[in-house]
């Protein structure tokens, strides 16, 4: 018989039951689930990433409307429950009641605001749910003063992730040092430096004493009597189990509610699982124990045995750029010693807690890449006596000489649990493997393992290896070139979150094994850089292809091509007639029409390069660029200036985009097209951005090609006016800047990051739209400018022999 | 043993080149990030390439043509390429950048 089940709160916890109930018991239940907030389930611990502006809300969803749909789960999202009548079984929801033959009650926490005077005004925010980082993402992007009251994990993710968008943020944090309950003082310490570093002001010992502001937050006054400006306060303090509805309805609560190691709470129809709940004394903030309880609340409800069992825990922070681990139980006490270690130089620290020959805690700062094994000792408790004393060296110096990384990985029971945030073990990954999924994507969509927060693909992936043998492929990171282990997309990401500002920095930060790079790194840094720090770095010749550094396409026979910029394709008598004159001038022996529109002026001497440029300039004309990872052309049709089909002025519209793009420095080239209606005689639909015009307007593809692979765009927005047309390209290419690989074109770009994920960013997301035009005309504002006319004037000197000794050899 | 001024040591960019055209061909004078001075001729042993517009690394240069790197100390193509560059004496003496002659007048005897 089907039993009606309802569900209060669609957060991780139920999340996780709806899934085993749906798995293992398709018919059994119907389901109601009520939400507060208008949504259903989320992977709520990605929320950093969110603020920090790494995943969108999009990537993050865990259950769609199709999953409800196919399996017949009610929602009743954006629906508050204020009442549970045990006596009637019956839940009562905004809208109306819903009867229960089992209940669930899944309702998670509140964040826990400190009662000071000023809590209540606009611009105070918690963080815990999508609507508080979505509000966090708006105040950072008028940009301003954040004080971040609290500093642990959350307030540390708040902080980093408002500082990532741009605010200049202050940490309150009443104890002594950061994260008080998961790190020691030596560790915290690490940590403010961590953050210090990347600009984040760090208060300790500081108690709030109130919020000040007439109308709205403007500044936090501390128990010291200092007061710091701010335009956004976050309360990120601690929170409390959400327990109101169980008192209410009479059932037993203490902190949490009250429950049996089956879920059950003190009515045998009603359970309750997650952040709410109390087992035993303990209260629970991480979601591997959540998981764990899903499991048992599943079973306790299709009336099979099971029992939870509390487990250690272990805790990471999910701040790019900050390693760091945090395990089991580090309190000082009596009968325990510590191991530490610490090489100041390399910013790690290591500390080990032993208890009775057995490790209890373990903390890890700057390195943690043997913490699963660490954790794996303190979870099986096993006597680590005859190891002790190289026990901090890790796995791989146990026994005395280095042994293979992946014998600790084989050594593993298959118990050990290997993804802490989905609660995977070792077992179930080589179950998985062994029916068949052979590399991490496949174990990641049968397991779940690594697909949260990821922090242990790396482990993962040995165990694949371990199970496979031969078989398997290390799916190898390629790194950037032979001077450093960091691929492109580590670089970035090093230079982004530890602001690195030149290219020694980098060198030194990634580990180059060689002084000043290669030809293969040293462009793609340039261009990082540039990119990332318009204003503050300076770019480098020396570091460019010769191409970009000489300002025109080297031949086969080391003469050179010029090609003058044509806005659109358009041109007229008196440029032809410069052209013209240029050509003859220098002698130049062929003079070609380009596939973008343009004209070519091909084997022109080096040292004629300055004279020649200033020529062109005379008549108005500058350099095309067709040499650089940059923007090149924007070719067009005629239009509705002259064609009988055209919809929308096309010429005008490249022109504009040309005009609003040239002289911008991408990862690669960067072709443009806009054609006046879809007959596409322009070739929109395999360049890099593609538009063409409709009656309605603007349709604008991306990610097309027709080099060594041919490749037809992808539609990313259609569009109503020429404005929002021009607007949505610039962030487009703003985003290829900020993100891609040197050397990726933006259709292989789009193929790792998804068509959806850049959707989301340049056409739904207003805020982050904006940012990217406006970043992209900051950056503009300092490098577009005619190299041309520069070197013409300033540096054609460098384009000279430094000597000529044809004579003095003669003598 | 005569040694050219060709110019100042700040005339060549540093991780950069300058070319000096000789009756021989073209000679590139190259400037590393250590401020050593290095002139090899300027045509790289694959296909001729211009190594003066090569991007400058260490005590290396790659050429702009097809990326073979040739080592400045000794002229080899380095890594699986083979093949060797002229080298000439070349050093830096109160800021200016001298070039020894003898090769080039040697070579006018031949
Ligand atoms: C920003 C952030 C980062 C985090 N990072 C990590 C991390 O890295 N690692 C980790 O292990 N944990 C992390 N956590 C903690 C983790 O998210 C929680 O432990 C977990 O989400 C709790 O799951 P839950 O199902 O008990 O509650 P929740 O996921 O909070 O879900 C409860 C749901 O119930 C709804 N609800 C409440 N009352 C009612 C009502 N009366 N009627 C209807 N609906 C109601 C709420 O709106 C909410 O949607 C993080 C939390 C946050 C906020
Ligand atoms: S694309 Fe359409 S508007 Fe443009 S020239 Fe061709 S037919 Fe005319
Ligand atoms: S000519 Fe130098 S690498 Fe080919």
């Amino acid at each position: 018989m089907t039993q009606r089940l309802v569900i209060i709160g669609a957060g991780m916890a139920s999340g996780r039951v709806i899934e085993h109930l749906v798995e293992d018991a398709p018919d059994a239940f119907d389901i109601t689930l009520f939400n507060a907030e208008p949504r259903g389930n989320y992977n709520r611990i990605m929320l950093s990433p969110v603020l920090s502006g790494e995943k969108t809300y999009a990537d993050i969803v865990t259950h769609d409307d199709d999953f409800y749909a196919r399996h017949n789960v009610t929602c009743r999202f954006g629906e508050h429950v204020i009442r549970i009548d045990p006596e009637m079984k019956v839940v009562e929801g905004q809208n109306g009641h819903v009867p229960y033959d089992k209940l669930v009650i899944a309702t998670g926490s509140a964040p826990f605001i400190i009662p000071v005077p000023g809590k209540d005004l606009p611009g105070v925010i918690t963080y815990r749910d999508l609507d508080d980082t979505n509000a966090m993402i708006d105040a950072a992007a008028k940009g301003g003063k954040a004080v971040v009251i609290g500093g642990g994990l959350l307030g540390l993710e708040a902080a980093a992730g408002l500082r990532e968008r741009g605010m200049d943020v202050t940490v309150l944090h009443l104890m002594g040092h950061l994260m008080e309950r998961q790190l020691d003082p030596a560790a915290g310490f690490l940590l403010k430096q961590d953050l210090e570093r990347r600009g984040i002001t760090v208060k300790t010992q500081a108690s709030t004493k109130a919020i000040l502001g007439e109308t709205r937050a403007e500044a936090v006054l501390l128990e010291s009597g200092e007061v710091l400006d701010a335009d956004l306060v976050v309360m990120a303090v601690g929170i409390r189990p959400e327990t109101r509805l169980a008192t209410d309805a009479g059932l037993s609560v203490a902190r949490g509610i009250e429950i049996s190691a089956q879920m059950m709470t003190s009515d045998p129809d009603i359970f309750a699982v997650g952040e709410c709940v109390e087992f035993d004394g303990q209260l629970f903030g991480l979601v591997a124990p959540l998981y764990d309880q899903a499991k048992v609340l599943a079973k306790s409800l299709m009336a099979e045995p099971a029992a939870f069992v509390p487990r250690e825990l272990s805790t990471k922070l999910k701040v790019t750029g900050c390693d760091l681990f945090s395990a089991g139980d580090f309190a000082e006490g009596p009968n325990r010693e510590d191991i530490v270690f610490r090489d100041p130089g390399r910013g790690v620290y290591k500390r080990l807690v032993i208890e009775d020959d057995r490790l209890v805690g373990a903390v890890f700062y700057g390195d943690t890449s043997d913490a699963n094994w660490f954790m794996g000792l303190i979870t099986s408790a096993e006597d680590i006596s005859d190891s002790r004393d190289t026990l901090i060296f890790g796995p791989a110096f146990q026994g005395g000489a280095p042994v293979d990384p992946l014998a600790a990985v084989a050594a593993l029971p298959d118990e050990a649990e290997i993804c802490g945030c989905n609660g995977i073990c070792k077992g179930q990954i080589v179950k998985a493997i062994e029916g068949g999924a052979t590399d991490l994507g496949a174990v990641r969509a049968q397991t779940k393992a690594s697909g949260s927060c990821g922090t242990c693909t790396g482990l993962v992936e040995q165990v694949l290896a371990v199970t496979l043998g031969d078989a398997f492929q290390m799916p190898a990171a390629q790194p950037m070139c032979g001077c450093t282990d960091l691929t492109h997309e580590d670089v970035r990401r090093l230079i982004k979150s530890q602001e690195l500002k030149s290219m020694p920095a980098v060198w030194q930060a990634g580990a180059w094994k060689t002084p000043d790079g290669c030809h293969v790194c040293r462009p793609a840094l340039n261009f990082y850089l540039i990119a990332d720090w318009p204003l503050d770095y300076k770019d480098d010749p020396q570091s460019r292809f010769i191409n970009e550094r000489k300002h025109a396409n080297i031949q086969k026979d080391g003469t050179f091509s010029v090609v003058p910029r044509m806005w659109g394709g358009i041109t007229n008598p008196r440029e032809l007639r410069a052209i013209a004159d240029a050509a003859e001038k220098y002698n130049v022996p062929t003079v070609k029409v380009t596939g973008g529109q343009r004209i070519d002026l091909l084997g022109v001497k080096g040292e004629d390069l300055p004279a020649i440029w200033a020529d062109l300039n005379k008549a108005g004309l500058v350099s095309g660029h067709a040499y650089s990872k940059g923007l090149r052309t924007v070719k067009t049709c005629v239009g509705t200036d002259h064609c009988r089909f055209g919809t929308q002025d096309s010429t005008g519209l490249g022109i504009k985009l040309e005009q609003a793009l040239w002289g911008s420095w991408t990862p690669h080239k960067v072709k443009l097209a806009v054609s006046g209606c879809p007959r596409n005689c322009a070739e929109a639909t395999c360049k890099d951005v593609g538009v063409i015009c409709v009656d309605s307007g603007y349709q604008i593809g991306v990610g097309g090609a027709a080099g060594m692979d041919v490749k037809e765009t992808e539609r990313l927005a259609d569009v109503p006016t020429e404005a929002e047309a021009i607007e949505i390209t610039v962030a487009f290419v703003q985003l290829y800047r900020e993100n891609a690989k040197y050397l990726d074109r933006p259709y292989k770009w789009l193929a790792k990051v998804g068509l959806d994920w850049v959707r989301a960013r340049v056409v739904e997301d207003l805020s982050e739209r904006k940012r990217l035009v406006e970043a992209f005309e900051l950056s503009q504002s300092i490098y577009r400018k005619d190299p041309w006319a520069e070197h013409a004037k300033t540096k054609a000197e460098r384009y000279q022999p430094l000597a000529d000794l044809t004579k003095e050899a003669a003598e | 043993m005569s040694w050219l001024d060709l110019g100042a040591l700040d005339d060549i960019p540093a991780r950069g080149a300058r070319k000096v055209k000789t009756a021989m061909g073209c000679v590139a004078v190259f400037r590393t990030a250590d401020d050593a001075i290095f002139a090899i001729a300027d045509r790289c042993p694959h296909k001729g390439g211009p190594l003066s517009e090569g991007i400058v690394h260490g005590h290396g240069v790659t050429c702009p043509l097809h990326n073979w790197v040739i080592s400045l100390e000794t002229g080899e193509a380095q890594g699986a390429d083979s093949g060797r560059v002229p080298t000439y004496k070349a050093r830096v003496e109160d800021g200016r950048v001298l070039l020894e002659m003898a090769a080039f007048q040697r070579a006018e005897v031949a």
